[in-house]
């Protein structure tokens, strides 16, 4: 298998992205979607073929576990917070 | 107001019977036992109740649209989410994977036991121990018990003594006080204004036959590192063992049992994104640590703790210790400056705020501030969009204020007036800008309403004033 492509690192960061958007949870939501950025932020200068594919795999480990996790909360869901609402957004003028 | 269409969506019942009259009588009155029973059985007589609709669906009763939303969390050091990778990583155990780890003699034990080791390997390397030196229980509260207790009696024909301090956790200091109905001295260091013990005062009350010395890490309640190693370092210099109830440090800070001297350390699954019921106490083996089991049965964990190992509990530790070890760098960074930003803001906008605790040496995740002239219960009710809790969940049900802020030496009135802000790995910028807001909002509200107040402000010195008796 051909070492990751750029094209193929950028595939798997807006699936990622796309994928933990579906969260329910407000705080698994926020956290996955800053995670994944910071984490491909802080790795996009890494030149090493290896290190590259080491960390392609355990982001495609992980989309599976958000996917999953993703539909466990679909079926658990439950009500929004408090912040979740649009009314305690706009009112937050700090 | 009880939505009944939601409640029949949850049992699956089909719409057309959420007839008129069915409704309103019972919509109006589904607290109310009697009509509840009426209700249950006029569905038996219609043929459409299934059994699992006995239970009504986890609404909380409504005052108001606000309270239809939940409130923020930010009480971290009561209890944690679980990280969706822990559970991904014991759903497995739940469903299909259900064998004994104790089980010899066939595959579900075999693969049971596997996890369960491999759990063991994972919680070892967050604390740089030996996986043999790690022994399952069922929390943080089991482990100080064991540790104590345990430790205590192996050694009592020779050594009477342990040494604590006043801030530790209730089953710390309830520990060591049934162990002195059993005939032991202990004594409790007090602690200076900022939290941390004294080293001085601790060498000073190390005597010949002191066999354990038991202090916590990170307090839950006020945040304050103490300084393990140099404690560490201390014990080991005089032959007593250490044990440190790590329970809010694990996974947040650094912790080597190798570099601080540590001989026992208490671990909670539920303070580090783990499932609640499950902790772990980490025992030296060089040189070796004994203790007597509270718990008879079959020899299992090295004969310290018999019982089955709960497998997918025990896994999903094991999952949040590697996680935590992962991010903790990460974590750590962010909630350092989520916490300056919440205590500065309110620290800039309202004045007379105290924090409770030495600010240098101090987790940032657990904030306790003292609000003068405001009551501490009238603040957490009004905060109501918000989780937060004054002082520790295992001392909330009582009236007394806190005992760590009386041992640090606050006043009275203040002690009342303390709430505990936690911030954890789920917290958003967005959370912590509404706390503060409303917080400030409150204080300023109740601070409006207080004589007290008004008093202060007329420059009147609180202290110098003669209440007088009726």
């Amino acid at each position: 298998m051909a070492a990751s492509s750029r094209a193929q690192v950028l595939r798997l960061y807006r699936a990622l992205l796309r994928e933990s958007q579906r969260f329910t949870a407000y705080g698994y939501r926020t956290y996955a979607i800053r995670r994944i950025r910071d984490a491909f932020r802080e790795n996009k200068h890494l030149k090493d073929s290896e290190e590259i594919q080491t960390l392609v795999n355990k982001a495609r480990t992980n989309l599976e576990i958000i996917h999953r996790q993703v539909t466990i909360g679909q079926l658990y869901s439950t009500q929004k917070l408090v912040i979740e609402s649009p009314e305690n957004r706009d009112n937050l003028i700090i | 107001m009880f939505s009944l269409e939601r409640f029949h969506a949850h049992c699956g019942f089909p719409d057309f019977f959420s007839c008129a009259t069915v409704s309103s009588v019972v919509g109006k009155f589904y607290l109310s036992p009697l009509l509840r029973i009426l209700s249950f059985l006029s569905l038996v007589l219609a043929g459409q109740l299934s059994l699992q609709c006995i239970f009504f669906p986890p609404l909380e009763k409504g005052h108001g649209e606000e309270s239809v939303l939940r409130p923020l969390y930010m009480d971290v050091q009561a209890t944690t989410p679980l990280d969706p990778r822990v559970l991904d990583s014991m759903l497995p155990y739940l469903m299909h994977y259900y064998g004994n780890p104790h089980s010899r003699t066939h595959a579900y034990g075999w693969e049971s036991e596997s996890a369960m080791e491999r759990a063991r390997q994972q919680v070892a390397s967050l604390i740089g121990a030996d996986p043999r030196e790690i022994i399952f229980t069922s929390g943080a509260t089991e482990s100080n018990n064991l540790a104590i207790k345990g430790v205590a009696r192996f050694y009592k024909s020779r050594k009477k003594h342990i040494i604590t301090t006043q801030t530790e956790h209730k089953c710390v200091l309830d520990s060591c006080r049934y162990l002195e109905t059993e005939g032991f001295r202990v004594t409790y260091l007090p602690v200076k204004r900022n939290g941390l013990i004294d080293l001085k005062e601790l060498e000073n009350a190390l005597q010949p036959d002191t066999s354990l010395v038991s202090i916590m890490t990170v307090n839950n309640e006020i945040g304050v590192k103490q300084p393990i190693s140099d404690i560490g370092q201390i014990c080991s210099s005089h032959k007593v063992f250490f044990h440190t109830d790590a329970a809010q440090a694990v996974g947040k800070i650094p912790m080597d049992v190798n570099d601080m001297k540590i001989d026992l350390m208490s671990i909670s699954g539920h303070k580090i994104y783990g499932p609640k019921g499950v902790g772990a106490i980490y025992v030296r083996r060089r040189p070796r640590v004994r203790l007597e089991p509270l718990q008879s049965g079959g020899g299992q964990e090295r004969g310290m703790r018999s019982g089955t190992v709960p497998t997918p509990l025990a896994v999903g530790l094991g999952a949040a210790c590697e996680v935590s070890q992962q991010e903790m760098e990460y974590d750590y960074k962010r909630i350092s400056v989520l916490a300056d930003r919440l205590v500065t803001k309110i620290m800039t906008e309202i004045p007379d705020v105290v924090m409770n605790g030495d600010p240098e040496h101090h987790y940032p995740g657990c904030i306790n501030l003292s609000f003068a002239y405001v009551e501490g219960e009238s603040l957490l009710m009004a905060l109501k969009d918000v989780a937060l809790s004054s002082g520790s969940a295992c001392t909330s049900a009582s009236l007394e204020p806190s005992y760590v802020l009386r041992a640090i030496g606050t006043d009275e009135d203040l002690a009342h007036s303390s709430i505990r802000f936690g911030i954890g790995r789920f917290t958003t910028e967005e959370e912590v800008d509404y706390t503060v807001q409303k917080c400030i909002q409150h204080v300023k509200r109740l601070r409006e309403m207080s004589p007290l107040w008004e008093m202060v402000q007329d420059g009147v010195d609180l202290k110098s004033i003669k209440w007088t008796q009726h």
